[in-house]
Formats: structure tokens, C-alpha cells, sequence
């Protein structure tokens, strides 16, 4: 390769990998100069809350494009979820939640079956779930949009949880120091002895850092008021990162995705890898469909989750996820959910038309997936 | 590839010239059949089964209003079922239809030829976005398509200032009788589907560009290998299909004289619903013309029957739309199996 | 065969070179119309590249083409294709769903007066050509319904009716069935009368002197030899593709190989394999090997070899045959019940269907054996860290730290990873498919003297290599196949190199009768 040509691809592969990291602090940025009301601990909680679902739904879709995947009708098992719900409120929140998941996983086991067993094609297989779907929820439903009166429900959609504020703010640091050790070669020496690399000054200043938060931890007891769906998906985002570095199954569903003939030869259980995925992901789209009902106070099926599988698509792409499969970004997924709902925002808040939120999120699909395109021609 | 991987192509029972030469099995013809024609049976036997349980059902008056409810999905098929067949897969024609039928409005403010040149262009121009970006910059169709759905839509929020302008069509003007009339008791649009789908029929079977649509949806590699123009072809056909979805649109938004914002989510569905009920493979190389009609029949005359029986709510017509697709390609990836001996990975 | 004639199609001092690797180096070769030219050598000789060179797909660094009498330079295959230049691939490149005579007219359709396709037109002149080649087809079947054989010879009719002036057919009767071959070479015989010229890679030396007029011999990227293959015996041309010197065997300890182990004849088999068979790849094949014993698969390209392995290691499925570890039997065509019985493969295409680049070295090692170092379901990163660095520091795997890419290694510590993947499941029987492919000496020298270790360890090991010395020094035993079958099996003191040679270059009898192969 000429000299051009490998400054473009590094240029490209930089990108492809943090560009989505650079968009949100210069979004950052800009809205921290030009946006009136920016940096309200208000304005934080509602766009945290207007991410959280399709949040949730990234992260299911992040684990299934992992395997080379596709899951087209996390929309649909949406709205399922939200018909269930009402349906059994009566025996308590828990039952009708439970439920509810369970409805989510069967949708999966049925998608998972005709990818991994029949052998059909990841988006006609799920296609025909997003097609039926909606219209079996709307049959649970009745057709009809549903108020729900059940207090814990409310609660748990408007409810908020006392966090103390300096752990949380150190929880964040930590992630983002963590972000910029795995996605940045700032300062990185290899040790003589063990051959691992460190990176010496980052983790003195963390310490520092540390240590001065746990000092004014200790003086203040300032608390703050999360509300419990954006900790429902924090939490979830963490336990999908968990499992995907930590787990057997995570790290043989990264395998199977990276190349699915090698984790055969291997001896890896393919067929039950990818289906517990579609499983999976059903169950975060059940999620998500309890909580944006629970925020909605109403269970609508017919409009709930509409166009959530391109939300999800869009996230995990532009947050470097490969559509080829072999890798699963979640903090990526994660940046590129809070992206797209930074773009929207700013663009609202600029008086800018929702529709033009949309054409650029087209476009930036389109550029997204245009980045993960290899150098080496179309070939995983 | 490895001297040791034949997991290209294997061949079928027939290893014996001499069994090559006595023509196809019995079992791969009654699979061909199936394959094809499996839709229009079907739809016959629905047709018979309704018109002996439902009085209203065969009246001419129910058939003229299937027609014609048909008609506008019959010419977004039209097109989604070539795309289909090359191997690709177009998400947007839903937006497009909606983005149509708006510009028709627009446009018929000022006269009826720009009212069905101006969707045309957009949307032919939307055809070709994807059908660039899908040929030449090699991106999956899927993706390509489900970001032109976004932005498509997303353009036709922007001149209907957020889906608050509908444009009204002017009522003696020509463009919105042609929605409107009839022609021997149909719809004009019953009409110029009828005529489209003669051209389509034409187009696939008969002419070299057909004759390569299906051959690069069977091997995109052997078609390339084998001299023709691929990557213009495969443009052409995100053309048509972007052209079909605007015309649809133009002709519903003339058909209810407005140019209406909310139609068309979740159209792209139900044409490849369609599509795929009708026997075209939705992995491409195999199709027809004609069974997308039955398809596309199928599905209205199952909502027909449903609305008729009343007492089901008309969301199990997705339901059952749903059910159909699954168990079409199911069958359809089995019938592959069977016949094709696998293409290992 | 007349020399004066200028070559339609020539190269002169063709090189060309790849990041890491000199593919060609100083290649002539002549094609002359109404002539079969056979193109051999062994993998990397660089039959494949200089096939790309000619048609268009590579531009040579070195040297010229000249076609035609005119120096030519194609900027892409469909340059070459369209000037004359046809290449019938090993893999069938024709689209399976459609019939043949779409097929063999697809891009040059008949077309009636209206400018619509003919069908009856093109059926007609389809079934014409097919029976002026000799070929009873229904022309207007699914090409994916007929047998292998019968495609093969529709590429190569299709080839031949573009006009084509060079036919260039790569390993052409790798699918087919004796009376297919047959068939085969009436059309070449036929494309030959017509004076095209016809470029015949193949590795079976019974069909190179059968339809052949001249050879050329590639070794290593370089030209060995050119000439009328009526004036090269056998033997000589076996010796010149594994570049043995015939006259002088040197024994200069190419391998690291110690060659001398006492396998306890007296115990049970660790491994048994009896009458593998599957459909065109294995034809009643078996393999027994003691613990502690390397037994080599011997034989040329395609003899089925890495077919056996796979079979044995339960990645082909089987029509017949039974595989049995210390005598218990193996469920087959299952990977997972092959590895849970202590049969590990390492696959012949580390790229393909080994390493996952994008992962660690510490992932890729430890990915067979990943539920053996968890509990409950989670990594327990120590035990995971304890095997791989015991394995990285016992293969001597050199990475810049365990958490590398593998992609970024070399080849040979690749292939280490590779291994130390296989050895973290404790196997019994360890198949080896070249494990020194593509991987430099120093490298090469460490794997081979672990295979050593191995065996004395007590492992079972089966060992493929295309490296002649290799298979020659490192096997107790050595079964040598051809086309699937076994041919015969050298033991103790036959395990030389000039018995290997004689086996491999041995005039094949068909060992079957013709009439007995039309089983199916």
C-alpha cells in the first residue's frame, strides 16, 4: 500500500473506532456554549430517560450483530410486552413483568430457531416477527391504547432513586478513564518483566483523582435523585458488558461471529450460542417495552417501539460495532445511543424540525457503515 | 480456497449423463411447481373457501374494491419483487410512496404534469441514492435502505412543515381523476398496475436485462465473472423500484385527493411480504412477475375476509401476514436445502 | 504439433511479487494453438498466480505477455475474457439456478425479431453445442440438478463457445467421475482440433499424459522445466514438482525430525479409523496409529488426504466408515463428540478455519477449551492465565504480551497458537494438516521438534505435509493415497524417500473395475 493510502486507512480505522467518542464531546462542547438550560441536572434526567429504551434495545442488537446478525423485530416484541403487561396487573407487578419477559423470550427462542436451527437468514427470519408481532400485540390489546392506573408501575416509571452524587460522578470518571485507557495509546510503556503494557501516568492521575472524590465523598453528602429507568439501563448496559467480556458464552458468541466455521472446528456449541442470543435480545426488548410503558403511564401497542430496530441499528453501528460480526462495542453501543439522542436534542432545541434530526441520522448511518467497509474489498 | 474445500456448489443425484440427459425428477419438478405457483393455489383456494362462507364476499362490488385496494401495493411489489430477485432488498419504498404522494399534491398545485413529474424525479432520485450507494460503494442493501427510509421520511416531515400541510388535489384536474375514474368498472391504478405488471412480466423473462437480473441474484460472482454489467444493472433496479413506490404514491394520494403524510409505515413489509409469498426467493436468483400479483392478492383478499368476518379484530391480518412469511421461507429455505445440497457456509 | 507456429498466448520472465513472498520469478511459458499445454507443480509453486498473471487478474511485476503476437496488458479479467482468454475455474463459476442453456448464453442471448429473447432459439443452439461435445443433457434443467461432472463441462462448453482462442482450465476434474473424465476430454481433444490453445493444470498424472502435449514444471515460483511431455518420464516428473534431485538424495537433516521412535506395536490402536468413505472424497480409507506413533498421510494434491483428517476428526460427514479412540467409537460427523473422545484437527487453513484474528492470543488459546476454565459460566481470568502462559512459554510463542491480536503475529506463531489451543484439551490424537505451511525456517524447525515431544509424550499423531522431507523424517508409518483411496502403506525401513516417490509416481491401475463405480 502506497503511503496515502495507509494514512487514510489508520485515518479510517481511527474513526470508525472513536469518531463516535469525538462526536458526542464536540457535541458536547457546542451545546455547553450555545444551548441555553444545557447543563441542568433537569435536562440531563430527560434525556437520559428518552434514551434509556432504545438504549436497552442497542444492547440486545449489539449482542446479535455480534454473531453477524440481525434482529429486525425487537420493535414489534416491544409492543407484546406492552399488551402483556395490563393484561396481568392484576396479580401484581412483579407476575405481569415476569410475564412480560417471558413473552420476550419466546419471541427470541422463535427467531433463534429459524436462524440457527431451520438456517434461515437473520432478517427474513426476524422479519416475519416484526410483521406478525405487531399485529399479535394489537390483538392481546384489543386494538386499544390502555391507561394504566397501577401505582407501582408509575412508580417505576417516574420514580427516581436517592444516589449519593460523588460515587455516582466517580463511577462515570471511571468509565471514561476507562474508555480513553482501551481506546487511546496516550503514555503506554510495556513492562520489562511480564510484557504487559501500563500506562504509568494515567494511573497516577486516576489515583489522585480517586482519592481527592473518596476525600470530598467523605465531607459532603450531597445526594441526587437518578430516575429508576436510566438506572434500569445502566445497570443493564454493565450487566451486557459483563457478559460479554466475562462469560463463556460472551466470549464464544464473539467467536462465532468473528468466524463461524473456526468456533465449529473449535468445538463451540454454535447452534445454542446463537440462540440464547436472539433469546436474549428478546428479553431486552420486553424490557424496554415495560419501561417505556411505565413512562408512558399507557400501554399503546400500535405505536410503542416504532422504528426502534433502526434506533438500535443506527446506535450499535455508529458506536463501531462491525455489522460483519467477530466484536461487540458496548460502551460504543452505549456512546452511540447518547449520541443520537444528543443530535436530536440539540437539533430541538435549536428550533430545528425533527425531520431534519432524522435526514442526518440517515446520513450518518450511511457514513457509519461506509467507515466499517474494509480496506481488503468486501470479505470478513 | 483450499485445495480440500469443495464447498462451492455440489451437484445433485443426477452424477450419471445418462440421467442428465432424462430431464428433472419428479420430486425437483413438483418442488419447481410448488415453488411458483404455491401462491395462485392458495389464492384460489381462499377465494373459494370465502366466496362460499361470505355472501358479500364474490360480489362485484367486494372485487372491484380488492382491486382496487390492491393495485397500489401491486406497483411498490412491482418493483421490491426485481430488487428482490437481483439479491438485494429495498426497506424505503415505504417512505418513498408517502414522499410521492405528498409531491403529487404539491406539484398538482400548479398543474398535473408537474404533479406526476415531480414525485417522480424525487423519488426516482432516492431510487438512485440507494441503488449508487448499494452497486458502486458496495454497501449492504438492508442498511443502505433502512437509512434512505429514515431520511426519506424525514424529508417529507421537512416540506409538510412536521406533517402539518396536507395538500388537497385540486378536484377536476387531471392527475386526480385519474386517481379517482374508472375504466369498465375499475380504477384507473387497477388499470395502469395491470399494464405494469404486463411490461414486468415482459421485462423478466424476456429480455437480456431480466435474464441478468435473475442470474446475478443466483451468483453475483458468476455474473460478474461472466462479462455482464452488474453494478449499472443492480443501480437500475433501485431505480425502478424507487420509481414504482413514487408512482403508487402519486396514484393513492390522487385516489383520496391528498397528499397525505401518515400512509406508507410499514409498507416496504407487506411488499416483501408479498414478494416473497409469491414463490421469489427472498435470497434472490428465483422468481416471478406474476406470483407477486397472487401474493399481493393473497394478502388484501385475507384482509377482505377479515374485515367481512367482523368479529376479528383487523390486527390479525398482520398476524396472519406474519405466519404466511415465516412458513414461505421456511419452506422455501427447505425446498432450497433439499434441492441445492448446501452451499457450506 | 508444429514449432514453428507463433504461441498465441506467451510470458516471458514473468515475475511477480506479494508483501513477504516472490510468487513468480523468471516464468516463460508458450501456449500454441491446436496444442494441450500441461501447467504442474505442488501448492506455491505458483501455478494459481501465474494463471492470474495471464488472464488479467494480476499485472506481472516483471517480463511480458505477448497475445496474438502483440505485447498485451489486461487491466481487468474481463479485458483478457473479452479478447479471447477463457478460464474455467475448479469452482463452477455459473449460476445454479438457472438452466443450462441460460447458462451458456447469459450476456449473449438469441433474440428475436423484437428484440425479446428467444428461448427456443437458445434451447436449440445449446442442445447443439452440448451434442457436437458429446454431451445428453436436458438444456433446459437448473444447472444445480445435475451432477458435478456435467457442470464442469458446461463451464467448459461455455468457454469454448465465446470463441475463445486460449481455454485455461484449472484442476478441471477435480469432481468428476471416470466416464465424466471421458467425456471431458473428447471436448478438449475437440477444442484442440479447432486449434485453440488449451493451458491443463492438474496434479493427476495419468490425465497429464493421457490428454497432453506439452508440460511446464513450476517449483517455488520458478521454472523447472518446459517441453513435450511424450519426452518426460513419470518419475522425473514427480522428482522435479518435489524438487528431489533423482541422482543424489542428500541427507543434509532438512527436518528436525528425529525419526527414530519405538511405537509399542503390542497395545491397543489409540486411534482406528476403518472404511471411511464420502461421496467423491473417500473411497474405504483406513488409518490406525499407536500412541506415541506419527503415521503420514502421503500423497499429491487432491489424493484426499486433508479429507481423511477432517473425516476422522468428525468436520466431514461420513457415508460409511467407523472411527474408535483406545477402542471406544466416535460418534462422526460431529466436531464436539470427536474432541470430547480426545481427537483435535489442525485445520489445513489456519486463516480460514483457524485463528480469529481480531482476538488475543490468550482468547484464541483458550476458545476449545473455555468451559474447562469456568465456573458457573464466568472466565475465571487466573485459570484462563495459568494455561496460556504455560502453553505460550512451553511452544515458545512470541507475542508482545498475551492480550496481541493474533492477526498480527506470524505465521508460524500463529500456528502455535493454533496448537496450543488443541493441546489445552488434553487430546489423545492430535491431526496435523501442514502445520509448517506458510511459516519461516526457525519456526518451522521449533513445530516439527513439538511433534517430536508430542509423540514421545504419547500422543497419536497423523501428519500432512506437502513438504516431502517432512513426511519422509517425521512418520513411523506413512499411508499413501490417490483420489481418495489407499494405495498402499509404507512401515520401518521402507519409509524412505525413493519408496515415497515410487508410491506417489506409481502408474495407476484403476483398481476398480469402471463398470463398479456407477454405484449410486
Amino acid at each position: 500500500m502506497t503511503d496515502v493510502a495507509v494514512r487514510r486507512d489508520t485515518a479510517r480505522r481511527w474513526l470508525r473506532d472513536n469518531g463516535v467518542y469525538a462526536a458526542i464531546v464536540l457535541l458536547i462542547g457546542y451545546n455547553l456554549i450555545f444551548t441555553d438550560n444545557f447543563a441542568t441536572v433537569a435536562n440531563l434526567n430527560t434525556q437520559l430517560v428518552q434514551v434509556a429504551p432504545v438504549l436497552i434495545v442497542a444492547l440486545g442488537m449489539a449482542l446479535v450483530i455480534g454473531t453477524e446478525g440481525v434482529d429486525l423485530s425487537v420493535g414489534s416484541v416491544m409492543a407484546i410486552a406492552a399488551a402483556i403487561l395490563p393484561l396481568y396487573l392484576g396479580y401484581g407487578l412483579a407476575p405481569a413483568i415476569g410475564l412480560a419477559l417471558v413473552a420476550g423470550a419466546l419471541c427470541g427462542l422463535l427467531n433463534g430457531t429459524l436462524v440457527a436451527v431451520v438456517g434461515i437468514q437473520p432478517i427474513v427470519a426476524t422479519l416475519a416477527l416484526l410483521v406478525g408481532g405487531r399485529g399479535l400485540a394489537l390483538v392481546f390489546a384489543d386494538g386499544q391504547l390502555k391507561n394504566i392506573n397501577n401505582a407501582e408501575l408509575l412508580d417505576l416509571g417516574t420514580g427516581k432513586a436517592s444516589v449519593p452524587l460523588i460515587p455516582l460522578v466517580a463511577a462515570v470518571l471511571a468509565v471514561v478513564a476507562w474508555a480513553l485507557v482501551r481506546h487511546t495509546t496516550v503514555g503506554r510503556t510495556q513492562v520489562a518483566t511480564t510484557g504487559r503494557t501500563v500506562r504509568p501516568v494515567l494511573l497516577i492521575v486516576c489515583g489522585i483523582g480517586l482519592l481527592l472524590l473518596a476525600v470530598i465523598a467523605l465531607s459532603t453528602g450531597t445526594r441526587i435523585n437518578v430516575p429508576f429507568i436510566v438506572l434500569i439501563a445502566a445497570v443493564l448496559a454493565v450487566l451486557v458488558w459483563f457478559l460479554v467480556r466475562q462469560t463463556t458464552f460472551g466470549r464464544q458468541l464473539v467467536s462465532v461471529g468473528g468466524n463461524r466455521a473456526a468456533s465449529a472446528l473449535a468445538g463451540l456449541p454454535v447452534r445454542r450460542v446463537l440462540m440464547t442470543t436472539y433469546v436474549i435480545s428478546g428479553m431486552l426488548a420486553a424490557i424496554a417495552g415495560i419501561i417505556a410503558t411505565a413512562r408512558l403511564t399507557a400501554s399503546d401497542p400500535s405505536r410503542i417501539g416504532e422504528l426502534f430496530e433502526l434506533s438500535a441499528i443506527t446506535a450499535v453501528v455508529v458506536g463501531g460495532t462491525p455489522l460483519s460480526g467477530g466484536r461487540v462495542r458496548v460502551l460504543g453501543t452505549v456512546a452511540g445511543a447518547l449520541l443520537m439522542q444528543l443530535i436530536a436534542a440539540t437539533l430541538i432545541k435549536h428550533n430545528l424540525p425533527p425531520s431534519t434530526a432524522q435526514i442526518v441520522q440517515a446520513a450518518i448511518i450511511v457514513a457509519a457503515v461506509y467507515l466499517q467497509r474494509s480496506r481488503s474489498g468486501g470479505g470478513q | 480456497m483450499t485445495a480440500l474445500k469443495q464447498d462451492h456448489i455440489s451437484g445433485g443425484d443426477s452424477d450419471d449423463i445418462s440421467v442428465a440427459a432424462a430431464g428433472m425428477t419428479r420430486a425437483e419438478w413438483l418442488a419447481a411447481l410448488v415453488q411458483r405457483r404455491g401462491s395462485l393455489a392458495v389464492l384460489a383456494l381462499v377465494v373459494v373457501i370465502a366466496s362460499i362462507s361470505f355472501g358479500h364476499f364474490a360480489t362485484i362490488a367486494n372485487a372491484q374494491n380488492i382491486a382496487m385496494q390492491s393495485s397500489f401495493l401491486a406497483i411498490v411489489a412491482l418493483g421490491m419483487t426485481f430488487v428482490i430477485i437481483s439479491g438485494g432488498i429495498d426497506l424505503s419504498v415505504g417512505s418513498v410512496y408517502a414522499l410521492g404522494g405528498v409531491l403529487a399534491a404539491y406539484g398538482m398545485q400548479e398543474s398535473s404534469l408537474l404533479g406526476l413529474l415531480l414525485p417522480l424525479a424525487v423519488c426516482g432520485g432516492i431510487g438512485l441514492l440507494n441503488g449508487v450507494l448499494v452497486a458502486y460503494g458496495r454497501l449492504a442493501p438492508f442498511i443502505v435502505t433502512l437509512a434512505t427510509l429514515l431520511g426519506a421520511r424525514g424529508l417529507l416531515q421537512a416540506i409538510t412543515d412536521e406533517g402539518n400541510v396536507t395538500r388537497l388535489m385540486p378536484e377536476g384536474a387531471f392527475l386526480t381523476k385519474l386517481g379517482q375514474g374508472t375504466f369498465l368498472g375499475l380504477g384507473w391504478p387497477v388499470w395502469i398496475a395491470v399494464v405494469l405488471f404486463a411490461i414486468g412480466v415482459v421485462l423478466l423473462q424476456r429480455t437480456r436485462f431480466g435474464h441478468s437480473t435473475v442470474a446475478i441474484g443466483g451468483s453475483r460472482e458468476a455474473a460478474t465473472l461472466m462479462g455482464l454489467p452488474v453494478a449499472r444493472r443492480t443501480m437500475l433496479l433501485y431505480l425502478g423500484s424507487g420509481l414504482t413506490a413514487g408512482l403508487a404514491g402519486t396514484l393513492a394520494a390522487a385516489y383520496s385527493a391528498s397528499g397525505v403524510t401518515i400512509v406508507g409505515v410499514g409498507l416496504e413489509l407487506d411488499a416483501i411480504a408479498a414478494v416473497v409469498i409469491g414463490g421469489t426467493l427472498l435470497t434472490g436468483g428465483a422468481g416471478t412477475v406474476g406470483g407477486t400479483l397472487a401474493g399481493v392478492l393473497l394478502l388484501k383478499v385475507i384482509q377482505n375476509i377479515i374485515n367481512q368476518i367482523g368479529t376479528l379484530s383487523s390486527h390479525y391480518q398482520s398476524v396472519v401476514s406474519g405466519a404466511f412469511l415465516a412458513i414461505v421461507v421456511a419452506v422455501q429455505a427447505y425446498l432450497s436445502r433439499a434441492y441445492l445440497r448446501g452451499r457450506r457456509r | 504439433m508444429d514449432d514453428a507456429t507463433d504461441a498465441v498466448l506467451a510470458a516471458r520472465s514473468v515475475g511477480k511479487r506479494f508483501p513477504g513472498v516472490i510468487a513468480l520469478s523468471d516464468v516463460d511459458i508458450e501456449l500454441h494453438g491446436g496444442e494441450v499445454h500441461a501447467l504442474v507443480g505442488e501448492n506455491g509453486a505458483g501455478k494459481s498466480t501465474l494463471i492470474k498473471v495471464l488472464t488479467g487478474v494480476y499485472a506481472p511485476d516483471d517480463g511480458t505477455l505477448t497475445y496474438l503476437n502483440m505485447p498485451a496488458s489486461f487491466s481487468r479479467p474481463l479485458d483478457a475474457q473479452a479478447a479471447g482468454i477463457s478460464t474455467v475455474y475448479q469452482e463452477v463459476n455459473l449460476v445454479p439456478l438457472q438452466s443450462v442453456a441460460s447458462n451458456l448464453f447469459l450476456g449473449r442471448e438469441p433474440r428475436n425479431r423484437l428484440g425479446l429473447l428467444d428461448f427456443r432459439a437458445m434451447n436449440r443452439e445449446a442442445r447443439k453445442i452440448l451434442d457436437a461435445y458429446g454431451i445428453p443433457v436436458d438444456v433446459t434443467r437448473p444447472l444445480r440438478t445435475l451432477g458435478m461432472g456435467v457442470q464442469q463441462m458446461v463451464a467448459v462448453a461455455r468457454a469454448a463457445a465465446t470463441d475463445a482462442k486460449v481455454v485455461i482450465l484449472d484442476e478441471p476434474t477435480s469432481s468428476l467421475e471416470p466416464r465424466e473424465v471421458d467425456t471431458l476430454f473428447s471436448i478438449i481433444a475437440k477444442l484442440r482440433d479447432d486449434g485453440v490453445a488449451v493451458l491443463y493444470v492438474s496434479h493427476r498424472l495419468d490425465e497429464l499424459y493421457r490428454i497432453c502435449d506439452a508440460v511446464t514444471v513450476l517449483r517455488d515460483g520458478k521454472l523447472v522445466h518446459t517441453g513435450p511431455i511424450a519426452d518426460l518420464p513419470r518419475l522425473q516428473l514427480v522428482a522435479m514438482m518435489l524438487g528431489r534431485d533423482l541422482d543424489e538424495v542428500q541427507r543434509e537433516g532438512t527436518t528436525k525430525f528425529e525419526g527414530e521412535r519405538t511405537a509399542d506395536e503390542e497395545t491397543a490402536p489409540a486411534l482406528a479409523a476403518r472404511g471411511l468413505t464420502a461421496k467423491h472424497r473417500l473411497d474405504n480409507v483406513d488409518v490406525t496409529v499407536q500412541p506415541g506413533e506419527i503415521v503420514g498421510l502421503g500423497g499429491l494434491l487432491g489424493a484426499g488426504r486433508s479429507e481423511t483428517a477432517m473425516a476422522i476428526a468428525g468436520a466431514l460427514p461420513l457415508d460409511a466408515g467407523r472411527v474408535t479412540v483406545n477402542g471406544r467409537r466416535v460418534r462422526s460427523g460431529s466436531v464436539a463428540a470427536a474432541m470430547r473422545a480426545g481427537i483435535v484437527m489442525l485445520p489445513e487453513d489456519r486463516k480460514a478455519d483457524g485463528i480469529l484474528p481480531e482476538l488475543s492470543v490468550r482468547e484464541n488459546i483458550a476458545l476449545a477449551a473455555l468451559p474447562r476454565m469456568s465456573a458457573l459460566g464466568l472466565v475465571s481470568r487466573r485459570r484462563q492465565n495459568a494455561v496460556v502462559d504455560t502453553f505460550m512459554r512451553r511452544l515458545r510463542i512470541k507475542a508482545s504480551s498475551p492480550d496481541q491480536k493474533v492477526g498480527e503475529l506470524s505465521g508460524g506463531n500463529q500456528q502455535k497458537v493454533l496448537l496450543a489451543r488443541l493441546l489445552c484439551t488434553e487430546p489423545k490424537v492430535l491431526l496435523l494438516d501442514e502445520p509448517t505451511r506458510g511459516i519461516d525456517v526457525g519456526a518451522k524447525a521449533e513445530v516439527q521438534s513439538l511433534v517430536d515431544e508430542l509423540a514421545k509424550d504419547g500422543l497419536a499423531v497423523v501428519l500432512i505435509s506437502s513438504e516431502f522431507e517432512e513426511v519422509v523424517e517425521g512418520s513411523d508409518s506413512i499411508v499413501v493415497l490417490r483420489e481418495g483411496r489407499v494405495v498402499t502403506e509404507l512401515h520401518g525401513s521402507d519409509v524412505n524417500e525413493a519408496a515415497l516417490l515410487a508410491a506417489l509416481a506409481e502408474d495407476a491401475k484403476d483398481p476398480q473395475d469402471p463398470k463398479d463405480s456407477a454405484d449410486d
